[in-house]
């Protein structure tokens, strides 16, 4: 497949191993502004792989990324690390929130390293944790708050640069079904008024469910399956 | 609580930390590692003590006491030996050229036999360095054959230099101290005078050098804490009471104290084995030399397992071990100053009353001293946490990487100042002990008066080459830029006993304008000092009109050699002195040597002073080469600003060796506390790298994390420091200055351990920011 | 779902008209269908003649949506009795989805692509629900969610069967 026209971030034939472990065989992928696209799988098919390829984290072997229109491939750690840092957010099942930041420290973080001023980074943070109902945690460090809560507080980290993507890669696996789902409510939800497109791996269908439609990674091929029906 | 019940879950431990996996053994090994390299350092430092007094020993037994004025005649049992120390390449070798007189003449210790005329019998090291490429320059300055070594009863340290050579003629050069007659060897003195400031120096090193390594054992027993926190846990789930669960973390603690003793012995064993093979600032010792008192080494053996259970007991004082995991009580009690401020103060307290005690050679109260040192360092021990608490939480806001390593700080303030404790002890005693060396260092130490810049090397006339010669000589020596050579006598007004005498300087003019401001001057002037304060002999002599005699005799009755008329030119001119290369005012009469009456020449004593081209690297040993050529006895000297005593330079050079390992030491276990918290947050280094964290702010923030503590250890330890320099000055009664050079070295030393522990967890830094670590199947 | 013991059960709280009977149940249980007018006649007139309803009044006009019912003691009892017993688990061994897949692999046809047509069609079912319990109540949330964890269970078994297709195919065709 090429790029196809109109979308944010699209990846064609990407080929990734970890030494004799094949990650990734040929997958693909595609994303509009806007959309929230499930990247779903059984455990080891490689979605997450397809995750750290899609945001730049890790460079594929071989095949082509783009977003918005320019070549990943090309791109320099350092610049990929600068895209990172101004276009995506991130949110991650556990071990991402810094255990000596406040709450509203970590929700800062992102735009801290992007040069913004204390003040004006933590103003930003209070109103995201407003929007995801944890503002009253602003004070607390991270091992002070549920589960639940500090996901959130996660979830307003990836949103608080105004990310046009946002990576989420088994955002409520370490929740229970009820928090679970009020973190992925407020997720999409956030990311709709935003407009920002969300790639979200999970194996749960409950949560893939929140997406508009999903592709599914298996032996390191993925399946679009919006065009299989 | 029984003992049964004791030995069982602390043996329960110790199977635990051996038989824990993979996890668990590294984790034994780390502490182990740490442990054995405290003990080792331990049991090194308390041989120390042995080594020396061993070293003194030999010292005495083969010294050479030439200090014999009233002639004495040959006989059956005498020896005659002449000092030859010479120096190759910035080290001293130490020479003896004799002659037995007799069948029972004494043997050096060491050797078998005297070496016959023109034989030599040297050190090993010595022989290796004359068959080296590197000795080729000494080989022609000792122009003996080989015929032996000696053997180690009579070194001082594998790496000496020495030698033992035959010669004949000796008898008719005896001059002491330089060439003398004797018939024994070992030094006469009656056992050691205890010097109450020397004293006072080496139970401080000791206490200094000990209790960072002290400290450091404390820390490596508890590497790998947190992992153990969480295994703990899961022994309380199947049931253990929280009273077993810290016996059992106590018992694991004493097995890496354990596996750390018996590595710390063979570490020892290997540094014995190294410590014989090197030789550090001129001083080396053969491995027997360091062998600890057994009662030492059974305290090492009791004390080290014995401290690592009750460190490991106080360390879990705070921390509720809960079946589910570790919960450090919720919000430690402030730390609170006033017991802390006790222990330096009590410190303080006992040293108090000893202050002046040291001028009047005074004893000091061993006792005392090596408490209120000890209180005032395990002091610093104490406030440190306090300190760091207190400063690290009222920090501000910075940069990123400053916040996250603030943060981490303020949440566990503790941790990092344990980890700086060892430091800021070895800092605070080093910086104090400098400041006593610097204070006392006018006792110990002299200046010269040596003006460097105008000679670099004095050669003293002997009988068999005098002045002329050796100048000659000099001149034709590569590396030789300017020789000054000046004969010194004196003028009197009587040939025997004069009433009135000055002094004599020959030597031409170019010469003589280094010791003097002359008009003018051409060959067969002749000039007098007259403006010399002390010296009114010199217009005495010019106005009595008296016939003068050069190299007059002083009442031995013996003729003196060269001892002729002499008078004064008309045109004699006058000068104004200056001092020579070595300090020294001359006064009387300066003659050109073509103004010397003849037959004078005989009676003078001549000093050559030489310059050398800079940088002309081999130029001092060319002279020396020249000098042995020459006449085997002549001693060419370096020119020095400063003379220290030796004792007292290598106990200043034992504490900058002594400082530089523990501190190494101590950067080691800073270096392994860093790595085990990296890899502790292994997956949120690679959250923070997804989200676009640049690697320098992560480094920066590492750099920051022990920078900050070690910065206010630093602090504290200089303000101990000089606290306890300014006190330790004022016991020996020596005027207190402040010694900013050595603050200045040893906080260098310090930050340098900062960057250095910094650079070395940046590759595990950069390893751990891989992706990799956000891979979870 | 026993309509008559839910009737039943609303009438508990007080006699009501068939059509309250049939507003109360739609608002409450009947998402997906409402009841028709005929079910609610036929239901109680059958409650009726089994003695678990009375009428309590009838209002002129004539009609069964004018009568008031109300429950009898014994109709108390049997709701008693039919919340006390356990509905009895399904153990959904009749799958039609399993013989498409055994057939498929008879017939040598792709049985994934059977799977994961089916995989994208629960989900489609299942996003439509989400959707749906965004907006709605709590009741619509609960009811929704109901059928999300069936479908999500069903989704988890066509994951297990395409991960062990291979097997099958060797079972299957033996």
């Amino acid at each position: 497949m090429t790029h196809p026209a109109g979308s944010l971030l699209t990846a064609a034939d990407l080929h990734k191993a970890y030494g004799p472990t094949v990650a990734l065989d040929g997958a693909e992928f595609s994303i509009h502004p806007g959309e929230v696209v499930a990247v779903m799988g059984p455990s080891g098919s490689g979605k997450s792989t397809l995750l750290h390829c899609l945001a730049g984290i890790v460079p594929p072997d071989s095949g082509s990324i783009r977003y918005n229109g320019q070549e990943m491939a090309g791109m320099s750690d350092t610049q990929r690390s600068a895209l990172r840092r101004s276009e995506f957010g991130f949110v991650f099942q556990f071990g991402q929130l810094v255990p000596e930041l406040t709450c509203v420290e970590n929700v800062a973080l992102p735009l801290r390293l992007n040069g913004t001023p204390r003040k004006a980074a933590e103003r930003a943070a209070l109103s995201w944790m407003e929007r995801l109902e944890v503002d009253g945690l602003g004070r607390k460090r991270p091992g002070e708050v549920s589960g639940g809560q500090g996901q959130r507080v996660a979830v307003a980290r990836a949103l608080v640069t105004d990310p046009r993507v946002i990576f989420a890669d088994e955002p409520t696996g370490a929740l229970d079904s009820l928090n679970g789902e009020r973190v992925m409510e407020l997720l999409t939800e956030a990311a709709r008024t935003t407009g920002a497109a969300v790639v979200l791996v999970t194996h749960e269908a409950r949560v893939a469910a929140y997406s508009d439609r999903e592709i599914v990674v298996r032996d390191g091929r993925s399946r679009d399956m919006e065009r299989a029906v | 609580m029984n003992v049964r019940q004791w030995s069982r879950d602390l043996a329960l431990g110790v199977r635990f930390a051996l038989g824990g996996g993979r996890e668990g053994w590294v984790r034994a090994v780390l502490t182990a590692v740490g442990v054995g390299l405290g003990v080792a350092l331990l049991l090194l430092t308390t041989t120390l003590p042995t080594a020396l007094s061993v070293r003194h020993e030999r010292e005495k037994e083969r010294a050479d006491f030439t200090y014999i004025y009233t002639p004495t005649k040959p006989s059956e049992d005498s020896l005659v030996i002449a000092d030859n120390d010479t120096e190759y390449q910035g080290a001293d070798i130490r020479g003896r050229v004799m002659e037995p007189e007799g069948a029972d003449a004494p043997l050096p210790p060491g050797l078998s036999s005297f070496p016959a005329t023109g034989d030599m019998v040297v050190s090993p090291a010595l022989k290796e360095l004359l068959d080296s490429p590197d000795g080729a320059t000494l080989r022609a300055r000792l122009p003996y054959r080989i015929t032996g070594t000696i053997g180690e009863r009579g070194l001082v340290g594998s790496h000496e230099l020495a030698y033992y050579a035959g010669a004949d003629g000796l008898p008719d050069r005896i001059n002491p101290p330089d060439v003398a007659r004797i018939d024994h060897f070992g030094s006469p003195t009656r056992g050691d005078e205890s010097d109450p400031v020397m004293t006072l120096l080496i139970l401080v090193v000791f206490v200094v050098l000990l209790m960072p390594v002290g400290v450091f054992i404390a820390a490596a027993v508890r590497f790998g804490g947190e992992r153990r926190d969480r295994r703990l846990a899961a022994l309380r789930l199947v049931g253990s009471d929280s009273r077993m669960v810290r016996r059992i973390a106590a018992g694991e603690a004493m097995a890496g104290a354990l596996l750390g003793l018996v590595l710390g012995a063979a570490f020892f064993l290997v540094a014995r084995q190294i410590v014989g093979t090197v030789e550090v600032f001129g001083i080396s010792v053969f491995p027997s030399y360091l062998t600890p008192h057994p009662a030492l080494v059974l305290l090492v053996a009791v004390a080290v397992p014995a401290a690592a259970v009750g460190v490991t007991l106080f360390a879990l004082r705070g921390v509720v071990i809960e079946p589910l995991g570790v919960v450090r009580t919720a919000k430690p009690a402030r730390r609170r100053l006033w017991w802390r401020l006790l222990l330096p103060v009590a410190g303080l307290a006992a040293l108090a009353p000893m202050i002046g005690q040291g001028r009047g050679g005074g004893d000091f109260n061993e006792y005392l001293v090596v408490g209120g040192v000890l209180l005032l360092l395990v002091g610093i021990t104490a406030l440190l946490p306090w300190f760091v608490e207190t400063v690290v939480g009222r920090l501000g806001q910075g940069a990123v990487s400053w916040q996250l390593a603030v943060r981490r700080l303020q949440l566990s303030s503790g941790s990092a100042a344990r980890m700086v404790n060892g430091i800021a002890v070895a800092v605070a005693g080093a910086i104090a002990l400098q400041m006593l060396f610097a204070g006392v260092d006018s006792q110990y130490s002299k200046w010269t008066g040596n003006d460097l810049t105008r000679a670099q090397m004095e050669i003293r006339a002997t009988g068999a080459a005098p002045v002329a010669e050796i100048a000659e000589g000099m001149r034709a020596t590569e590396g030789v830029r300017g020789v000054v050579s000046i004969a010194d006598a004196d003028v009197g007004d009587a040939r025997d006993e004069p009433e009135h005498s000055a002094q004599v300087s020959v030597g031409d003019c170019a010469s003589l304008r280094e010791a003097a401001i002359l008009p003018s001057c051409r060959e067969g002037d002749v000039f007098y000092l007259a403006d010399t304060a002390d010296d009114t002999e010199t217009g005495k002599l010019l106005t009595s009109g008296k016939q003068l005699y050069l190299n007059p005799a002083y009442g031995s009755g013996d003729s003196q050699a060269g001892t002729v008329g002499w008078r004064p030119p008309k045109d004699l001119k006058q000068a104004r002195s200056r001092p020579d290369p070595t300090g020294v005012e001359r006064s009387g009469f300066l003659i050109t040597p073509s103004a010397l009456p003849s037959g004078a020449a005989d009676g003078l004593r001549g000093v050559v002073y030489l310059s050398l081209t800079p940088g002309a690297e081999d130029a001092q040993e060319q002279v020396r080469n020249t000098a042995a050529r020459l006449d085997a006895l002549l001693r060419p000297e370096t020119l020095v600003s400063k003379k220290r005593t030796a004792e007292f330079s290598s106990l200043r050079t034992g504490l900058f060796v002594g400082a530089a390992c523990v501190l190494a030491l101590i950067g080691a276990s800073l270096l392994v506390g860093q790595l085990e918290q990296l890899r502790e947050r292994r997956k949120l280094l690679s959250a923070l790298v997804a989200f676009g964290t640049r690697r320098r702010t992560l480094g920066l923030s590492v750099f920051w994390q022990s920078a900050l503590p070690i910065g206010l250890g630093l602090v504290l330890a200089a303000v101990v420091g000089l606290t306890l320099g300014t006190v330790l000055l004022k016991m020996v009664g020596a005027g207190v200055r402040i010694d900013w050079t050595g603050v200045l070295a040893m906080t260098g030393f310090g930050a340098a351990i900062v960057l250095a522990v910094t650079l070395c967890s940046l590759p595990p830094l950069l390893r751990l920011m891989r992706p990799d670590g956000l891979r979870t199947e | 779902m026993s309509i008559g013991h839910t009737l039943l059960g609303l009438l508990e709280s007080g006699p009501r008209h068939g059509y309250d009977l049939k507003r109360a149940f739609d608002e409450k249980f009947g998402h997906d269908r409402p009841l028709h007018y005929g079910q609610v006649y036929s239901t109680m007139s059958r409650l009726l003649k089994n003695g678990l309803v009375e009428v309590d009044g009838i209002e002129a006009g004539g009609g069964p949506e004018r009568k008031r019912y109300a429950i009898t003691d014994a109709g108390i009892t049997d709701v008693e009795r039919w919340l006390a017993t356990p509905e009895a688990p399904e153990p959904y061994l009749q799958s039609t989805l399993y013989t498409k897949i055994v057939l498929a692999l008879l017939t040598s046809r792709d049985a994934a692509d059977i799977l994961d047509t089916q995989r994208a069609e629960h989900l489609r079912t299942m996003r439509a629900l989400t959707e749906r319990k965004r907006q709605g109540d709590l009741a619509d949330q609960l009811i929704c969610d109901h059928a999300l964890f069936h479908l999500e269970a069903d989704l988890r078994w066509l994951e297990l069967t395409a991960a062990r297709l291979d097997k099958l195919r060797e079972a299957v065709t033996a």
